[in-house]
Order: structure tokens, then sequence, then C-alpha cells
């Protein structure tokens, strides 16, 4: 286990997310264990690994959505653009807008699909008809969902089908204009149709946003991958473009992941 | 007797005896009711409905007007849950949402505890301490108004509110609150508009459950509303005594002829109480039913 960790070849020259020397307990149990990985911009990452190697924590941990938990303890920095998020003085919720979230479940909150598009915006201050009309035709777009429900923007966002709530999700997200998506396993609940629609309106994304998504298989994060993270019980154990992860895997605890003979 | 036929002897034995449990409850109910269906009906048939629903209740003279019982009854029910409603809700959401582990642990007990408290201590409490402070404070002539009664009806209502309120807020899935956040948005923001919308369902059910807590009381109401029969139509009735359709039948039960038209009448008011529980538990169930069908709760 004392391998030293791979780090990418093409390191990139401007990151997005730097996680440097994370650490992180709960309830006495190391979740993560000193990761370092730097996150390029406008480009999918895929955050990989077995049940409980950390990388959907590790997720959490880049909006800070594990504040709410007690019994924690963070060691090391993350950095967006340079600034350190767990530093003194950083307001919690504008991060968690330029850092979005999708979660395993679609989670429609109460309300219309349009109410749901809005919640963020509407939060953050947006008064004007106009500004949230284009809002909810601009995300509905970009989450490949407006042709699908433009004719019912206010029935019900629990009367749509599975698919529709999830990347109404990504919608929602995508509504308060954020720099970076986070994905946690947002196709594990849907059929492989959606999962194609969802995937492919993330190569749309990615021209605008910084993509982490920790896929719900091998076989989706190698199609989405332009770089990859496996994680193996807290640790970072290979991190490289994903192409070369994907085919030629140079730490053996990677290619009996991805060759599928264990997790 | 071999083991098997003795298994099924003892499960036919215990299916019987729930089944006669069950069963029986619903028949005493169904006793109890029409009980007092014929012991209250005859007063609608003796008593004109005009005077059955007069102002005046004043028996020994056969006027036997409700009216005033009725208003009554609802002046202080409704006051009652104005008062409780926000406090109960801020408790509950306190307690569950923004309370450290520490104190919900130690608050959910209390509030428990307050619900035991019995209703005649409540009254006495009402009696001795809050009527002579709403008599000077508010200087009105006597502190046993319809006010001090809707006061601690409140407080009666509020441990039952708290609780089924509280367990509506902490049904509501952890990932709504996760979701909420992922937006940006604050603890308040989050509470205020998807925890407590999505948790209305049970808030309301906890308001039907609080507000029929409230309409049947009966000892403490009596002790601390005044218990003049005047119509409550003023401005200022709130802060008048008042008196209530149970009150009523509390107090007079006792030395009424058994049989005559005041005992029928007695009666009739438990049918009309009953009626307008039975309203408001239909009105509850209802509007539940019909925004569920909106798909706004779950």
């Amino acid at each position: 286990m004392n391998q030293p960790t791979i780090q990418p070849t093409n390191q990139p020259t401007n990151p997005k997310i730097r996680i440097e020397h994370v650490s992180y307990t709960y309830d006495d149990k190391t979740v993560l264990r000193d990761v370092t990985l730097a996150v390029p911009a406008h480009a999918v990452t895929v955050f990989l690994g077995p049940a409980g190697s950390g990388k959907s924590t590790l997720l959490r941990l880049i909006n800070r959505l594990n504040d709410v938990l007690d019994h924690t303890r963070l060691d090391g920095r993350i950095f967006l653009d340079d600034q350190d998020i767990y530093a003194r003085g950083v307001a919690v919720s504008d991060l968690r807008r330029r850092v979005g979230m999708v979660f395993a479940l679609p989670l429609p909150l109460p309300g219309t699909i349009r109410e749901n598009i809005l919640y963020g915006p509407r939060l953050a201050g947006l008064r004007d008809r106009g500004r949230q009309e284009e809002i909810v035709v601009r995300c509905l777009t970009q989450a490949a969902l407006w042709d699908e429900v433009k004719d019912r923007l206010d029935s019900p966002a629990v009367s749509m089908s599975g698919g529709q709530q999830q990347r109404l999700c990504i919608a929602r997200s995508l509504a308060l204009e954020p720099e970076v998506l986070l994905l946690d396993e947002p196709t594990s609940g849907l059929d492989p149709i959606s999962t194609s629609k969802v995937e492919e309106s993330l190569f749309e994304l990615k021209q605008q946003y910084t993509i982490i998504i920790v896929p719900h298989s091998v076989q989706q994060a190698a199609r989405v991958a332009d770089h990859a993270a496996f994680f193996l019980t807290g640790e970072l154990v290979e991190y490289r473009p994903g192409r070369e992860l994907f085919t030629a895997p140079r730490d053996r605890r990677t290619e009996d992941y991805i060759t599928g003979r264990f997790g | 007797m071999n083991t098997s036929s003795r298994i099924r002897l003892s499960e036919f034995a215990v299916e019987a005896l729930v089944r006669v449990a069950g069963f029986s409850t619903i028949g005493f109910v169904l006793l109890i009711f029409l009980f007092l269906l014929r012991e209250g009906i005859p007063v609608f048939l003796q008593v004109p409905l005009d005077n059955l629903f007069g102002t005046r209740w004043y028996p020994t003279f056969d006027f036997f007007g409700t009216l005033p019982l009725i208003l009554g009854s609802l002046l202080i029910t409704f006051s009652a849950i104005v008062i409780a409603l926000p406090l109960g809700v801020a408790a509950a959401v306190f307690v569950r949402e923004v309370a450290p582990n520490w104190a919900r642990e130690i608050l959910k007990p209390m509030i428990e505890v307050l619900a035991g408290i019995p209703s005649v201590v409540l009254g006495f409490f009402g009696m001795s301490l809050v009527a002579p402070l709403i008599r000077t404070t508010l200087g009105v002539p006597t502190g046993l108004t319809a006010f001090t009664g809707a006061l601690i009806l409140a407080y009666m209502a509020l441990p039952t509110l708290i609780s089924v309120a509280e367990d509506a807020l902490d049904s509501v899935p952890k990932s709504y609150r996760d979701a909420s956040l992922a937006m940006g948005a604050t603890q308040w923001q989050t509470i205020w508009r998807v925890v407590v919308p999505a948790a209305r369902s049970g808030i309301l059910t906890a308001v039907m459950l609080g507000m029929g807590r409230a309409i049947g009381e009966t000892m403490a109401v009596m002790m601390v509303t005044g218990n003049a029969a005047r119509m409550p139509t003023t401005l200022d009735s709130l802060f008048r005594p008042v008196r209530t359709m149970t009150a009523t039948v509390a107090a007079e039960m006792g030395e009424v002829a058994q049989g005559s038209t005041h005992y029928h009448a007695l009666f009739g008011i438990g049918i009309i109480l009953f009626l307008i529980t039975f309203l408001i538990n239909l009105a509850a169930a209802s509007a539940i039913f019909q925004k569920r069908r909106r798909g706004g709760l779950r």
C-alpha cells in the first residue's frame, strides 16, 4: 500500500480545484487518507472506486456539504481557483452556488417544474420575470429536457418520469450558473436511454463547466472520463487521463478493478 | 393431541381474541353514539329550532339557545390555535432542525411531560395566576375571559402539536435538505422553503389534533372562562367571559332532572359538539387528500 501515488502525466497547467493532502475521519473511521489531486477546468473528471472508497465523501467535501455532520475531522486543504474553501470567512452558501451538486436519487423539491429550476436563483434574490423565464429555458435545454416538458412547466415535478426528474435536478443546479458541477452517481436509478441522454448532456456541459462525476459503473466512467482518479479504501491509487487509465493502468489494483476482478 | 393441531388451536384462539377485541371497540363507539342520539334527539323535536339556535341559554325559563355556547367554543378554540400554531411549529423546528443533539435529548422528554399535566392543574394555574395578570394588565373587569381560556388551551395543545409536527419534520428525507443546501440555500431558507412545506400535511394533522383536544377540553376551560353564556359578537368579546359547550354540559348535568327537556338539551349539545369535531376531521382529511393528489406533498 506504500506505493507512491501516480500523478497525471499531463498535470493541468490551470487547475480549477486543487485537493492537497486531504484526510477525513468520520466517527473515528478514516474515510480519506492523504489525497492530493488537481481537477482541470472544462473537462470531465471521474472519481472511480468500489463502495466505501471515499469518492462520494471527497465530492461532498468540495462543496462543504459534510459541514452539517458531527464528529468529523478534516485535514489538508481544498482550493477552488486558488482560494481555500475551508478558510475562515468563506460564505458556505456562496461556495455552494459556485459548486453545484446532483445526487444519486432524483430529488424534485415540492412544487412545479418551473419552481424547481428557479429555487436557487430566487434564493439568490432574482425577481425579474424575464430573467427567470430565460433561465428556465436555458437550463432545461442544457439538460436535454426542454422538448419534453416545455408544455407543462407548471405541473408538479413529481409527475415526471425518473429520468426526467434527474435531468431536472441537473437543470436546477445549472440555474445558479455554477463553475463546477459535482455529480454523485447521477444515473444510478435510470434506464439505459435516460442514462445516455444524461451522458450526452455532460459532453455539452463540459464546454462551459468543470465537471466531477462519481460514475455508477466502470463502463460509464470509461465513456465520459477526460481524467480519471481511482480510489481504494480512502486512498488515491492512480490519477491520469481517462484514455490511459482505462487502456493501460499502471497500478495492479486499478487494473483488477476496471477489469472487474473485484468491487 | 399432536403438536400441529395444538398450534392450530392456539392460532385460532388468538385470532378470535384479537377479532373480538377489534370489533368490540367499534361496537362500543357505536353504542355510545347511539346513546348520545337517543338522549339528544328529543330536544330537537320538543324545542322549536329558532329557540334551540337562539341567542339565549336560560334553561330555567325554557330558553335553549345554543348559539352563544357554540360561538364561545369556536372563539376559544380558534384563538387557541392561532396562538399555538406559530409557537408549536417554531418549537418543533427548533427541536428537530436547530437544536444541538444534547439539547434535543433534554427537550423532547420535557415536552412529553408537559402533555401529562392534568387539565385541572392548568385550570388552577390559569385561575390563580393568568387571570389576575390579565385583569391588571389589560384593565378588564374580570380576568376570567375567553382570552384566558385560549391561552390555557393553547398551552394544552402545544405538546401534542410540537410532538406531531416534529415527527412530520423528522420524516422529511435528509436528501431534501442536502438538495436545498447544495443550491446555496442557508439553513433557515432550507427549513422555511423546503422542510416545512414538505412536512405540511403532518403539520396540518398536528393542528387538527390540537384543535380536537382544545374544542373537547372541559375542566380547564370551565375554570378560567367565567362561564357567562353571552353572545361573543362584540369586538371585545375575546376579553369578556364566555361559556363553552363542554363547560355547560359539565356544569349543568349534575343538577338536571333526568328526562326533562333541559336534560335532552345537554345531550343535544353533545351531538352538536360531535358534529363539529367530525367536520373538522373531515376538512383536515380532505385537505390532505387534495394536496396529495396535486403532487405537492409526499
